[in-house]
């Protein structure tokens, strides 16, 4: 299969699965119901096909692509397949944002988790930044990544310890396993904003990633503007995963998986692999959504937690097949 | 004219240990420079420091006439290019993908031609679409080899551009970077094979902890004298076959330690 064709089989699955995640839910509908959503919009139909179930599925697309693209570019930039949007710490950072303001009694105010948690992951990200521009070794700045992410669980958990009320962890956890539930037309406005800018560096970077292939030395002789593009990799792929933490919580695999699912047709190139990824992760996130919502469990299943049991094994399936060519 | 590339007393430290210590050469269009020296003399670092890669304490490095860090990246790319000793490649793009990001300036299409035919003069023609990653070590070296052709730069440095490959490639890997001297690029390599510098360099940097021991045409810096107290060789450069080769043995009686 050509990257092209590839392409297009994406855009036409994510089509079809969005289609399908508006059609479907928990109040059947009958096609008569479907008539008047389409023809009335005003009427109750209406109202659960587009008020509740299509921001909620464009929502789901939009952190999906989010995260594809993040883990794209960090899996570019580290030279590293196993990198993944929470691989720097932004992820860490934005869930202690949303968990300071629980704790702090600001649930109450719309908005004021998703800004806070907003706030953690511009943070870190600007930290990140200003890290890559001096520690140019992938290993260096993952171990980095990791000591921000490990920094940011632990005040976390010292809010939790600290916090008078135990609802607050409950309430802190409930929110971290990730959600895209009653997101309104709104919600995809303002998590829509910070994650195209994220998106358009990324996409700036993408011949510097392409070049980091050869490693950090022919790529700084290159003639590229190795920093500036590596430093647009960074703060994009860290606008992108806490645009998508801010507004859904803490979805894991699809950032890891989504690069490696097609890279199968896209190729290796780490520029290449961008676009594809984000529709992928588009594609993952949009069903994973929808498996949450029709899988008929007492409490609806988070966001998180879906991506995860489906997720898990399905990269490890990757890896191996992965593996196996390599051996061969 | 001013050298292609000059570098006047470069001073580097890799920790506390002093990697380059007060060491320079010049190298002028048209010529190929060999830098010798055992493991650890500081041939990398020279060329890493020459090329503003590494910090240097002291010292100056200029292309063409203009101090390295004063000129901006586009440009610089358009002044010389590079062959790291450090073979790796990340991902598995195709061979003729790789070649061709040895001149990201140039239209995507003109770089493929441009990437095609020196793909073509090491002899991987036929091999555009096969993954770097799926090639032997050979393969790939010579891959990265016409990467650096590509970028068709007039001052081409490359770090043990023969290490590691069976006879013939190595001969080919010469004469390849040969021929750009003769066509009027200054030319920069390292190599431990001391017969094979002498035969393909019109001059020889040899380094010894930090500092050039000796610079001049092969058969003088080549000189008994230098290859006893820095190779800790005992022999000389001798003719055989019409080519020069190094006829030599350890020295019994060890040079003794600098440091």
């Amino acid at each position: 299969m050509t990257r092209r064709r590839g392409l297009v089989l994406l855009a036409v699955l994510l089509l079809a699965a969005v289609v399908v995640a508006v059609l479907v839910g928990e109040t059947p509908l009958r096609a008569a119901d479907y008539l008047t959503a389409l023809t009335r919009p005003g009427s109750a139909p209406g109202e659960i096909l587009w008020t509740i179930r299509a921001p909620r599925a464009a929502m789901a697309a939009l952190i999906g692509a989010a995260l594809g693209l993040s883990g794209a570019a960090l899996q570019g930039l580290l030279r590293n397949p196993l990198a993944d949007p929470g691989v720097l710490g932004v992820s860490a950072s934005a869930g202690l944002g949303a968990g300071l303001a629980i704790a702090l009694g600001l649930a109450a105010i719309p908005g004021a988790i998703e800004a806070s948690a907003l706030v953690g992951a511009l943070v870190a990200g600007a930290l990140v930044v200003a890290l890559a521009a001096r520690f140019r070794e992938p290993e260096t700045l993952i171990l980095l990544g990791v000591s921000i992410s490990a920094f940011a669980g632990a005040l976390s958990s010292l809010v939790y310890n600290l916090s008078p009320s135990p609802v607050t962890t409950a309430e802190v956890l409930s929110w971290m396993l990730g959600s895209v539930a009653n997101r309104g037309w709104p919600d995809l406005l303002t998590t829509a904003i910070p994650a195209a800018l994220g998106a358009a560096l990324v996409a700036w970077s993408a011949r510097g990633l392409t070049m980091l292939t050869l490693g950090e030395e022919t790529a700084a002789l290159s003639g590229l503007p190795m920093a500036r593009l590596r430093a647009a990799a960074v703060g994009g792929a860290a606008l992108l995963a806490g645009a998508s933490v801010a507004a859904a919580g803490i979805i894991g695999f699809v950032g890891l998986a989504a690069p490696h699912l097609v890279r199968r047709f896209s190729g290796d190139d780490p520029g290449k692999t961008l676009l594809p990824s984000a529709l992928a992760g588009a594609v993952l996130l949009v069903l994973a959504d929808l498996a949450a919502r029709v899988i008929p469990t007492e409490q609806e299943l988070k966001l998180g937690v879906v991506t995860a049991l489906f997720g898990a094994p399905l990269f490890a399936l990757v890896a191996w097949r992965a593996a196996r060519s390599w051996r061969s | 004219m001013s050298a292609a590339w000059s570098l006047e007393g470069l001073v580097v430290r890799h920790g506390g240990r002093l990697a380059l210590d007060g060491a320079g050469f010049t190298v002028s269009a048209g010529q190929m420079v060999g830098v010798l020296g055992p493991n650890g003399s500081g041939k990398t670092t020279l060329l890493r420091g020459g090329l503003g890669l590494v910090r240097r304490e002291a010292g100056a490095a200029a292309l063409s006439g203009r101090p390295v860090e004063s000129i901006p990246a586009t440009e610089r790319a358009r002044l010389v290019g590079y062959l790291p000793q450090e073979r790796r490649v990340s991902w598995n793009l195709g061979s003729l993908d790789i070649v061709a990001l040895g001149a990201p300036d140039l239209p995507p299409a003109v770089a493929r031609d441009i990437a095609a035919d020196c793909l073509h003069r090491v002899g991987l023609g036929g091999f555009e679409e096969r993954g770097v990653l799926e090639m032997s070590g050979g393969e790939r070296a010579r891959v990265l080899l016409a990467r650096l052709l590509a970028t068709r730069a007039p001052l081409l440095v490359a770090d043990e551009p023969a290490a590691g490959l069976d006879p013939d490639a190595q001969l080919l890997t010469l004469e390849l970077l040969r021929a750009e001297a003769a066509r009027g690029a200054a030319v920069v390599i390292t190599l431990h094979d001391l017969s094979l510098a002498a035969r393909f360099c019109d001059r020889l940097v040899v380094l010894s902890q930090g500092r050039v021991a000796a610079d001049g045409p092969p058969a003088e810096a080549l000189s008994p004298g230098i290859l006893h107290s820095v190779f800790g060789l005992d022999g000389a450069l001798v003719e055989a076959g019409g080519e020069t080769v190094l006829a030599a043995r350890r020295a019994v009686q060890r040079p003794a330690p600098g440091r």
